[in-house]
């Protein structure tokens, strides 16, 4: 830029030839520079001016673009961020201990009609129900032609029948999918598993809920997607189908009207087999039984739910009580003269076993009198605390959603007579899952074991119920029951199965008891030398007629039966037969002179 | 100088700007292939899930003893009992057996050894089996 000089000479000097002031000039130039200057300044302040203006207007329509983007438009994940999970939300399995498939989820479809899209009613009907059998057409048709937008069909569908509504080709019959819970073994485990329905419906998902058993004890953890690995029992599925094949001959040969059996492991307390018959498919769960008695639905399970006086397999406590707390070892005799009375009650043997036995002899030949007199020594201010230290006088914390309901039934008043009635198992009604993990609570060297179905690697360390010698002198008293007593029939060589019977009259409803009615209880440990399994074996109303008369004791029904299934599954379980030790055979040899 | 710092800035500019616009298509095409992936394996699982329950009903136990009872003349097979325990002690050994169990040709006498020194491996892959099976 061209500088103007402040005293330009031509001028100062045309300036002073005429007599001006030449200060006047420069004074101007100054003026004039200045004013230069000012504008300058303030086209360069407008700018940045502009710049601004222009800065905040393009950042406030990108913030409001954004605003409107956010609010305008659906909301969506952001896709970068698309998990790897599983993407069907399942309901997670259920396993037996190995890992096999005991209940898994099979996706089908639900039909549903919208009439109003229909194009011919009368044909769809006919055609609907011939591929559904229990679909009547008239039903359909009437459905079809009211009012209704909206009707269910079928809940689940097989894939053929979807073909073949599918080549029906109305617009108006439609498919929503459905999550169907399959039990693949059908009525082995069906106790157990318990069964599923719908909850919720809607026409693109269903929720699915466990209606009983393990299916409902386990919903919220089954539902969890949090946790979709498979829930692991404690059922060996191989084991759980031998004993259910031979438990339903038993049942059968036996002429009972119900059968249970319950293989516990002593140390874990892990039910390793649960069977209750007559049981039930529960792909097709029956509807409860609105009249009648419940219990003889098949939907009763009689290992948790059937609490019944379990008879002379409770001698057992009371012998084991009493040499616990020093009043007696298993050779101290007690008198069996009968009949003991007391008060308007009098107590009787099968036999009459003579004037006096010993304890062990009192379980072998299991004489009502001899226990009655051993409680009557322990009293019932110790008998009722040791029942509850074994689990017998509440329901059981097994994992089942009917547990609860199978809450022992037990005198109001334990009077003195009750003492005795229930040292002998009258008087007090417990299911076989209690009487299973009472007796391996007394054999698995004297600590409590709480049954469990979920598989466990390590033995439970419960509170100590007996001492480790009192757990194995049981042991030896219950293998002679087998050996020489009213087990004779369960001796399964290789095994050393010990056990005590048990046979009650059932009670009438109204009151007394049925003489020709009974629960035959067989429980067993085996090997009784150190025992690794307790398994109960309970028919319901039995009848041998291989003899001249009808036998119903536990010795000539549940005995064999309980044999029989140690027989098929102790093999199974991976235990070798092995020979005695010595020390039973002394024990015998003593005890018996 | 400077025209070529500006022009030098207006091809950088466009250049990220290709590059810019290059990245997005493909963030956007693999997005698209997990997509895809992911519903492939989905329906990978559903039909793995599938083909476990299917396995499941096809080796239920009560099939499986039809199965075997169908094909009892073939298979002969009845269900484990007590005495289908072996015990190593009757395992015969190779250097116990007497002479005429030894599959000893007279002819190939010299392969005699050989072959007993096979058998004893063998009885001792037996023996370790065996203590797995009764550890277990």
């Amino acid at each position: 830029m061209t500088r103007i000089p402040l005293r330009p000479l031509a001028r100062i000097l045309n300036a002073r030839a005429s007599g001006e002031n030449p200060d006047l000039i420069e004074r101007e130039n100054i003026a004039r520079r200045h004013e230069a200057m000012r504008d300058k300044q303030r086209h360069q302040a407008e700018g940045r001016l502009v710049v601004m203006a222009v800065v905040f207007t393009v950042a406030f329509s990108v913030v409001g673009m954004q605003n409107f983007k956010l609010a305008a438009t659906e909301p969506t994940e952001p896709r970068a961020a698309v998990s790897t999970s599983p993407i069907a939300a399942q309901r997670a399995d259920i396993t037996d201990r190995n890992g096999r498939v005991l209940a898994t989820n099979l996706l089908t479809y639900s039909l549903y009609a919208q009439p109003h899209l229909m194009t011919d009613k009368e044909r769809s009907a006919s055609e609907l129900a011939a591929i559904f059998p229990d679909l009547k057409e008239e039903d359909l048709l009437r459905r079809f032609n009211s009012s209704i937008k909206f009707m269910w069909i079928k809940k689940k569908l097989s894939p053929e029948q979807k073909q073949a509504v599918h080549d029906i080709g109305d617009p108006g019959l439609l498919f929503g999918p459905r999550e169907m819970r399959l039990y693949p073994n059908g009525r082995l485990a069906a106790h157990v598993l318990g069964g599923t329905s719908f909850g919720r419906e809607g026409v693109h998902s269903a929720e699915v809920i466990g209606t009983a058993g393990i299916e409902r004890a386990f919903d919220e953890r089954l539902r969890d997607p949090a946790r979709p690995d498979p829930l692991k029992l404690s059922i060996d599925l191989t084991v759980q189908s031998a004993v259910r094949q031979v438990l339903y001959g038993g049942m059968k040969i036996m002429n009972a009207k119900g059968a249970t059996a319950v293989l516990m492991d002593v140390r874990t307390g892990e039910v390793i087999s649960l069977t209750s018959l007559p049981d039930f498919d529960p792909n097709d769960r029956p509807q409860p039984a609105l009249q009648g008695d419940p219990s003889d639905s098949p939907l009763f399970n009689r290992a948790v739910q059937g609490v019944y006086e379990l008879g002379s397999t409770f001698k057992v406590f009371a012998a084991a009580q009493a040499l616990d707390l020093g009043l007696a070892n298993p050779d101290t005799l007690y008198a069996t003269k009968g009949p003991l009375t007391w008060g308007r009650y009098r107590i009787r043997d099968f036999h009459d076993y003579g004037p006096e036995l010993s304890v062990t002899d009192i379980i072998v030949k299991s004489s009502n009198i001899g226990t009655a007199r051993i409680a009557m020594q322990i009293t019932g201010a110790r008998q009722k605390p040791f029942l509850a230290s074994l689990g017998l006088l509440e329901a059981t914390p097994i994992e089942l959603s009917e547990a609860p309901s199978g809450r022992p039934l037990t005198p109001e008043r334990w009077s003195e007579i009750s003492t005795m009635t229930i040292s002998y198992g009258h008087g007090i009604s417990t299911s076989p899952v209690h009487l299973a993990a009472a007796y391996a609570s007394i054999l698995n060297g004297g600590t409590r074991v709480k049954p469990t179905l979920l598989r466990r690697d390590a033995p439970q360390k419960g509170d100590r119920v007996v001492s480790q010698k009192t757990s194995a002198a049981m042991g030896g008293i219950l293998r002679q029951v087998v050996s020489r007593g009213t087990a004779s029939q369960g001796d399964v060589e290789g095994y050393a199965v010990g056990g005590k019977t048990g046979t009650a009259d059932k009670p009438k409803p109204r009151g007394g008891y049925y003489k020709d009615r009974v629960i035959a209880t067989f429980a067993s440990a085996f090997p009784s030398h150190d025992p690794k399994y307790v398994l109960i074996v309970t028919l319901d109303e039995p009848t041998e007629t291989s003899g001249t008369k009808p036998r119903r004791t536990a010795g000539w029904t549940a005995v064999p039966v309980a044999a029989e299934i140690i027989r098929r599954a102790a093999p199974l379980l991976g235990l070798r037969p092995e020979i005695e030790p010595d020390k039973a055979f002394e024990v015998t040899r003593v005890s018996s002179n | 100088m400077r025209g070529l710092f500006y022009a030098l800035s207006a091809i950088a500019v466009m250049g990220l700007a290709f590059w810019a616009y290059r990245e997005n298509y493909r963030t956007q095409q693999s997005l698209r292939d997990v997509a895809a992936l992911q519903s492939q394996i989905g329906d990978l699982r559903e039909a793995l899930a599938v083909q476990r329950a299917e396995w499941a009903y096809l080796n239920r136990p009560e099939r499986l003893r039809e199965l075997a009872e169908l094909n009892w003349e073939r298979l002969n097979l009845i269900p484990l009992s007590p005495d289908h325990f072996g015990d190593l002690q009757l395992v015969v050994f190779a250097d116990e057996a007497p002479a005429n169990l030894l599959p000893a040709d007279e002819d190939e006498g010299d392969d005699a050894p050989a072959m007993a020194g096979l058998n004893v491996s063998d009885a001792v892959a037996v023996r370790g089996t065996l203590g797995g099976e009764a550890a277990r």
